[in-house]
């Protein structure tokens, strides 16, 4: 009965939640384009799919996702910091939060379709020069390297703003030098490669290592998982745009060499 | 019937991969029964299920509706029309996001506990209210520079150059509580919802301005939308920090 009551307040509290949107598209697509709606009860049955939907998944976040995280994160400090659990031990001794972290981060974004949207996207542009499989598997390496930064920074206890700046130094120099087509979804791959049901996992392990850290403030240093999450798929997507870039010239500088080597029979 | 399956087995693949590695850890690494995490096989079926029926919803009603309006507008040229368009969907989709309000509620609850905001009830729905509502507010401007930009034809680059150093420099203004939350909420704001609706918005805004090149200027829009709300939320701290 507990879990009814729970799902009905929060499918009545998402409702306002989804009120704006649905509202002024309908407002543009009647008044301003002053369109007919064609398919008038499909569009309030599919609305009441995107209430109740968002109802329960808010609802199973609070009940699974978050403990979850919260959980791991504390099973995780407890084997690095063994028999003494309030002595502040250093970083390395907590290695299995850097594993756990990179796994979800690594594995989560693999699966993550817009990020294989992006992928083709990239592939397209580059007119098959870049892989789809490989700049997947880059990525999704930069996803897992980021969330692991993101726990070595709250066992540290170092301020999060010296990383951000330093990543945005080195993606400047990044985009200084990468193909220009390829720019724009690089920038694009940071946001997008973080989904739904990653975004409150990853945010519930940052907070439950830095309640379980000790000496960490869980204000202070539990956030900005999610900041770093998404800085390293641009650079690496802007880093295996460049490589096979030069590799690319590489190759035609070879083959070039060749021909000079041996002149055409024709000239 | 059968678009919802595929959506279903979408929302399934989404979570696998955490499942797994989960599992793995639970049983190799940290050695213990399976049993301790059955309490929370609910709340799994219900993230599941609510990401399908939301998913379905919205390529149900918003989906085509979205399409259609940034297609019909953009061969408008409207500018005005565009400008309120480009405004109100960043903000309406992004106060529908389920990760932003996730985090918001997070992040409510951490700074009441620190005793940054008031610990009780009124002052946490205030507080994430606000964070949603900055949020959202940085989102639609986001869209609207990024609308611009694709009409104008600014360089992406230089924009989003100009953008680092903002966050950067209001970094320094900003109240130490905040700033985490604030870097956070650039990454929370494109997912489910915000990401369908602007890229329809900004490819089909590219291809009908004609000589701009869909694959260069039609992207760049969700890059904005995960710089501005790190600039609005750190403003919006400052102003929490100063009332």
């Amino acid at each position: 009965m507990d879990l009814i009551a729970g799902i009905f307040s929060a499918i009545a509290s998402t409702a306002f939640d989804v009120v704006p949107i649905a509202a002024f598209l309908i407002f543009f697509h009647g008044v301003v384009l002053g369109r007919r709606f064609v398919n008038i009860s499909r569009i309030i049955v599919g609305l009441g799919f995107v209430v109740a939907g968002l109802g329960l998944f808010l609802l199973g976040l609070e009940r699974a996702l978050f403990p979850l995280g919260r959980f791991v994160a504390e099973q995780l400090t407890a084997i690095g910091s063994g028999a003494n659990a309030n002595a502040l031990l250093p970083w390395y001794s907590y290695y299995w939060v850097l594993i756990f972290a990179f796994a979800i981060g690594f594995s989560s974004a693999i699966a993550e379709p817009a990020l294989l949207a992006v992928t083709l996207k990239a592939g397209e542009v580059s007119g098959g020069a870049i892989h789809v499989w490989g700049l997947r598997v880059v990525v999704a390496l930069g996803v897992g390297f980021g969330v692991a930064l993101g726990c070595f920074r709250i066992l540290t206890g170092t301020p999060l703003q010296w990383y951000i700046a330093a990543a945005y130094a080195v993606v400047l120099i990044q985009t200084a030098f990468a193909p220009r087509l390829l720019v724009p979804l690089a920038y694009d791959s940071g946001g997008v490669t973080t989904s739904t049901v990653t975004v409150p996992l990853v945010t519930a392990l940052g907070l439950g290592l830095a309640a379980n850290v000790p000496g960490r403030s869980v204000l202070l240093d539990g956030f900005g998982m999610i900041a770093l999450t998404c800085l390293f798929p641009i650079m690496t997507v802007l880093a295996y745009a460049q490589i096979t870039a030069l590799l690319e010239a590489r190759r035609e500088a070879r083959e070039a060499g060749r021909r000079h080597e041996k002149p055409p029979m024709e000239d | 019937m059968q678009r919802f399956s595929t959506i279903a087995l979408g929302s399934i693949r989404d979570l696998l991969p955490i499942v797994l590695v989960i599992l793995f850890f639970q049983l190799f690494v940290l050695d213990r029964p399976i049993g301790e995490l059955a309490s929370l096989i609910d709340g799994v079926i219900a993230v599941v299920l609510g990401l399908t029926l939301f998913t379905y919803g919205l390529e149900l009603a918003l989906f085509p509706m979205g399409e259609t309006l940034a297609h019909a507008l953009a061969r408008r040229g409207s500018v005005v029309w565009l400008v309120v368009f480009a405004f109100l969907l960043g903000f309406g989709s992004t106060i529908a996001e389920p990760a932003v309000t996730a985090v918001a509620g997070e992040a409510a609850e951490t700074t009441a506990a620190a005793g940054f905001i008031a610990n009780n009830e009124d002052a946490k729905f205030l507080f994430a209210l606000g964070l949603r509502i900055s949020i959202a507010l940085a989102v639609g401007s986001a869209i609207v520079l990024g609308v611009l930009r694709i009409i104008a034809g600014w360089s992406l680059v230089k924009l989003i150059i100009s953008g680092y150093a903002l966050v950067v420099g209001v970094t320094f203004f900003a109240p130490a509580e905040i700033i985490g939350i604030a870097y956070d909420s650039g990454g929370v704001t494109t997912s489910t919802v915000t990401v369908p609706l602007v890229a329809a918005l900004g490819v089909g805004l590219a291809s009908s301005i004609g000589e701009r090149n869909p694959m260069t200027d039609g992207f760049g829009l969700i890059a904005f939308a995960s710089l501005t709300p790190m600039i609005f939320v750190m403003a919006y701290g400052v102003v929490i920090a100063w009332i």
